[in-house]
């Protein structure tokens, strides 16, 4: 699906431009795409560098399984193939609440993580497992509890209310993360009954890239606990 | 109308949340390294050990990102999205919906910077209490850029085959983005 739509936006943009005689300005496009793609990870960096070396403590001190043994239940229900205790499972918490409470920068790094940690119970290294797809799920749709960024902008324009779209902001984005859980739920039930064909073929254990392995450290640690 | 209530119910919570999250991350900071020190980890050590493996991570993420990012831009520059707007723009306007957010729509869940521009123009333009300005803040607020999250996420871990994520990421913008519509119709309708 993903090699369908790269596909599609990039030959739909070559006839749009065609029509709308638009080529300079698609070259000009192209590059300025790549640039951001670059801008953007590098401003990844430190806020990375940052959160992973501040969680690395957190996990050596025993933090995460106590945070996710704590939330067992909670998360229990969204993924159940995880076993108990293991740090995967404090890292989700983790970026759940960072995302509830609209902390950007904290949110990613750690779902990252928490990815990082699913990898290593996934036996198809380069298919992602049920398990990653909830989180995706999740954090696609991503609950927020207040939208302090449009709450800022709203306030520039002189709104009389700025905090107005609170309200409908939560109940929206509930909605959204209702219907995320239940396709999740629907794909995850249709994907188990007929696995597709291809699946053995990128399955043999292949290393993924360098990143794949960061946080080996922990490894193991988590699933004897309980 | 109940309105009014509801802001005045609302406002703690929002007062409540921002006190929270401005004091979270220092309160992180200061209490994970004095915790892990109570625990006789060494902090500074172990600090950046994990922090060497941000750098790794992040660069990683740079050959999706930038795949991402062209083709999305592309796609913008070129005015395919504006055509494609205008293909669904009857279908809103039968509905009675104002079809000024219909980009957004189609904007959100590609590019999180390219759709918080687009908001902040509608702001700008019909102003942050018209009807246009409530739903175009809702839409941006209430879900987060599908097609980022994808990229970076499995990106990170060098997934390739993202089986279904995809396909649920962008059913649940198409459900956040009508929600927002009619929770906003039905709010501050008249």
């Amino acid at each position: 699906m993903v090699n369908f739509i790269w596909l599609f936006f990039i030959a739909v943009s070559f006839v749009a431009a065609i029509l709308n005689g638009r080529m300079e300005a698609l070259t000009e496009a192209a590059f300025e795409g790549a640039k951001s793609g670059v801008t953007v990870s590098f401003g990844l960096i430190s806020v990375m560098v940052f959160w992973l070396g501040l969680m690395r403590i957190g996990e050596d001190a025993g933090l995460l399984r106590k945070i996710a043994v704590l939330l067992q239940p909670a998360v229990r229900f969204l993924f159940p193939d995880v076993p108990k205790g293991h740090p995967a499972l404090g890292y989700i918490m983790s970026n759940m609440s960072a995302n509830i409470l609209g902390l950007g920068n904290a949110a990613t790094p750690m779902g990252i993580k928490a990815m990082q940690e699913l990898q290593k119970l996934n036996p198809h290294k380069e298919t992602a497992s049920a398990a990653m797809c909830t989180l995706l799920a999740l954090n696609t749709s991503s609950i927020t509890l207040v939208p302090t960024t449009l709450i800022a902008i709203r306030m520039t324009y002189g709104s009389v209310n700025p905090a107005e779209i609170v309200g409908t902001t939560l109940a929206a984005t509930l909605v959204a993360t209702a219907a995320a859980i239940l396709a999740d739920r629907w794909y995850r039930h249709r994907y188990n009954r007929r696995p597709p064909k291809d699946i053995g073929r990128d399955g043999t254990m292949a290393q993924g890239p360098p990143g794949s392995d960061a946080g080996g450290f922990g490894q193991g640690k988590g699933e004897a606990v309980v | 109308m109940p309105e009014a209530s509801v802001r005045e119910r609302v406002r703690p919570l929002y007062e409540w949340v921002t006190m929270i999250s401005a004091w979270l991350i220092p309160f992180m900071i200061v209490f994970i390294p004095l915790y892990a020190a109570f625990k006789r980890v060494p902090v500074y050590e172990t600090f950046i050990d994990g922090a060497k493996d941000g750098f790794g991570t992040a660069i990683n993420i740079i050959p999706h990102l930038v795949g991402m990012m062209v083709a999305i831009s592309m796609f913008r520059a070129s005015g395919a999205m504006d055509m494609l707007a205008s293909l669904i723009r009857p279908l809103f306007d039968s509905f009675g919906i104002p079809s000024e957010v219909l980009p957004l729509g189609l904007l959100r869940p590609l590019t999180g910077a390219g759709s918080l521009a687009f908001t902040t123009e509608l702001i700008k333009t019909y102003g942050p209490d018209s009807m246009i300005g409530r739903i175009s803040s809702t839409v941006q607020g209430s879900t987060d850029t599908t097609l980022y999250v994808l990229t970076v996420y499995f990106g990170a871990v060098g997934i390739r085959k993202s089986k279904y994520a995809l396909k649920v990421g962008l059913f649940s913008d198409l459900v956040g983005f009508f929600a927002a519509i009619i929770i906003c119709l039905f709010v501050f309708g008249t």
